[in-house]
């Protein structure tokens, strides 16, 4: 993307959502321009991860709007926001344990493919031609995040910090324009997160704009251009790195919890 | 299609092409011919059901009407409009693809125990269908005098012609099956099996490939019913009933249900169990049904074909 203006790319306005009596977004609002990385940052339980749900459309909120890339997408299926190109990977690894890593990744191509039943069934030309594609490029995601020797192994037997990669690999395999990455760095070392931390960056470049929830701070100040923090389902400030790691709003919600962030 | 998949396919192929060499010489077995057709006509039901059950993770107690829907599409636009068979079939096919979305649409909306109770309502309600509307069914004693079917003019009445007939429709479906698995259909089915929510970010369609694999196992057990129609030539309700359902689902889970060979293997297994082998039981013959499910469930959730993995490690150690 490189040179031209940033624009307003997602924007999130007054998000409510609850579950029962729980307020897990409570009125909700923000921006993500487009090409940048925003990290969310919140205590536990802070409606980081609803979020996310919300957005990507797990479930609907119950008030607010969203608008992704000039469009309103609240409420709409999962499908069709992963079709207007916001993809994500999950907090609880949610690989498809059963099935081989590049398996995973040609899932991932689903939206871009699209033999049906009777093409599939009978094996025409255009769809072994089709099939062909996907197998390549699920094979140029898994060699992106560094997985391509692990193709053939069930997804479900590989350790947590390669599930996480598989979930990147599958997650951009859909050719998204905004990747929701939730807390791709938790159970990571130190040396698997300085590798995140670049793959985050090669994704960046290749124009794709991220929203980064994580509870790694070194990770979120070092890569993020701005930065969103949420405690109960409200924002509570909004700023770049510097302003929020001296916001005294934002030391009192941490304080308040006596968690040590480094290795959340 | 995976090389391990061409393989068993192809040692399928040689023994259905020496089974009736071997039983046509051996007059003790001479009817297993017939048996083996019987298996075939499950088997082409249980294609479909393996698909549901195992791919899409959807259960159905209610796949006896299908079949019966195809058994009696022939069977009434045979006699009644003397339609050519061949229509009949493709007719059958239409109007069961056609109930199976209307009834696949509102119930695979449900999950688990619920979608279990649609289907086998559903099930029920065809059965009292074939039972009441007398005028067009027959009713509870059916009706005979179903012609036969022949290709290119050859009379197929014969059991090893029908045993061909049906063997070759069961290999051109179990190939088309094969292919859907290992299509980006079958892995958004597979996926939908490991992690929902994973599967619709990826922008899987969850309902609408349940709808798809329904109707398409449906329309497999459509086919299954008019090839059992033309070959006993009678029909009545009794030969569609709730217990058909189950034995079918039985056959699924018995030989493997996240497998489609396991299909293959519990259909011929329990047909010829069923047929041949449990008379001695007699009317108990459900308690030894329950038994070797029950046994499955408890010992073997992954079916026979679960043990071939084991055997091979002991064959490998021996
Ligand atoms: N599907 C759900 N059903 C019921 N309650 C939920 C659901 N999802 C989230 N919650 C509740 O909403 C609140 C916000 O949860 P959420 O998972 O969004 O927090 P989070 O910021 O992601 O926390 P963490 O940092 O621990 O991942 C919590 O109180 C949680 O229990
Ligand atoms: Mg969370």
């Amino acid at each position: 993307m490189g040179s031209e203006n940033f624009s307003t790319f997602l924007s999130v306005v007054d998000l409510r959502k609850s579950f029962g009596g729980v307020q897990a977004l409570n009125g909700l609002s923000f921006t993500v321009e487009s090409g940048t990385i925003k990290a969310v940052i919140g205590p536990n339980g802070a409606g980081k991860t609803t979020l996310f749900n919300v957005i990507s459309g797990v479930f609907p909120p119950n008030t607010g709007s969203i608008a992704f890339d000039g469009e309103s997408i609240e409420g709409k299926k999962a499908g069709e926001i992963a079709r207007l190109g916001v993809s994500r990977t999950f907090q609880n690894v949610e690989v498809f344990g059963r099935m081989t890593v590049l398996e995973n990744v040609m899932v991932g191509r689903h939206i871009q493919s699209r033999a049906g039943i009777i093409s599939a069934g009978l094996k025409l030309p255009r769809m072994r031609r089709e099939e062909r594609q996907i197998r390549e490029g699920a094979r140029d995601y898994l060699k992106f995040v560094g997985l391509e020797h692990k193709a053939g192994e069930l997804a479900g037997n590989l350790p947590l910090g390669e599930q996480k990669l598989l979930e990147i690999a599958r997650a951009l395999a859909t050719e998204p324009k905004m990747l929701l990455l939730d807390e791709p760095a938790g159970g990571l070392n130190t040396r698997e997160t300085e590798g995140l931390a670049a793959l985050i960056h090669r994704i960046l470049e290749r124009g794709i704009t991220v929203v980064l929830v994580e509870h790694d701070m070194n990770l979120v100040m070092d890569i993020s251009d701005e930065i969103v923090v949420m405690n109960f389902g409200e924002k509570i400030a909004e700023g770049k790195p510097k302003e929020i790691k001296n916001d005294p709003v934002v030391i009192e919600a941490y304080l308040g919890e006596e968690v040590d962030y480094s290795d959340l | 299609m995976e090389k391990s998949n061409s393989k068993i396919l192809f040692a399928l192929i040689i023994f259905l092409a020496l089974f009736p060499v071997v039983v046509l010489n051996v007059r003790a077995i001479g009817h297993y011919l017939d048996v083996m057709i019987f298996v075939g006509i499950y088997s082409l039901i249980n294609l479909g059901l393996s698909l549901l059950m195992g791919y899409a993770g959807q259960i159905s107690l209610g796949h006896a009407a299908f079949f019966g829907l195809g058994a009696y599409s022939s069977g009434i636009l045979c006699t009644k409009l003397s339609l050519s068979p061949w229509l009949a079939m493709v007719a059958g096919v239409c109007l069961t693809a056609l109930v199976a979305y209307i009834v696949g649409v509102p119930s695979l909306k449900l999950k688990g125990h619920y979608l279990a109770m649609a289907t086998l309502g559903f099930g029920v309600i065809v059965y009292i269908f074939f039972n009441e509307e007398v005028a067009l069914t027959g009713g509870p004693s059916g009706f005979s005098d179903i012609p036969g079917l022949t290709i290119f003019g050859l009379d197929l009445n014969n059991d090893l012609y029908y045993y061909i007939l049906v063997w070759s429709l069961v290999l051109l479906t179990l190939v088309f099956s094969l292919n859907v698995i290992n299509s980006r259909i079958g892995r958004a089915l597979r996926s939908l099996h490991d992690s929902e929510v994973a599967a619709n970010a990826m922008g899987v369609e969850t309902s609408r490939f349940k709808v798809i694999i329904f109707v398409l196992s449906g329309a497999y057990a459509s086919i299954a019913g008019s090839l059992y129609t033309h070959y006993v030539g009678f029909l009545s309700p009794s030969s569609f009933d709730l217990f058909l359902s189950i034995k079918l689902v039985m056959m699924v889970v018995v030989g493997g249900m996240h497998n489609i060979w396991g299909a293959l293997l519990g259909t011929w297994l329990l047909t010829f169990l069923g047929n041949e082998w449990l008379h001695v039981f007699r009317d108990f013959d459900i308690l030894v049904y329950g038994a070797v499910l029950l046994a499955i469930v408890m010992f073997l959730p992954e079916g026979l074909v679960g043990l071939t993995p084991k055997m091979r490690w002991l064959w490998k150690r021996s």
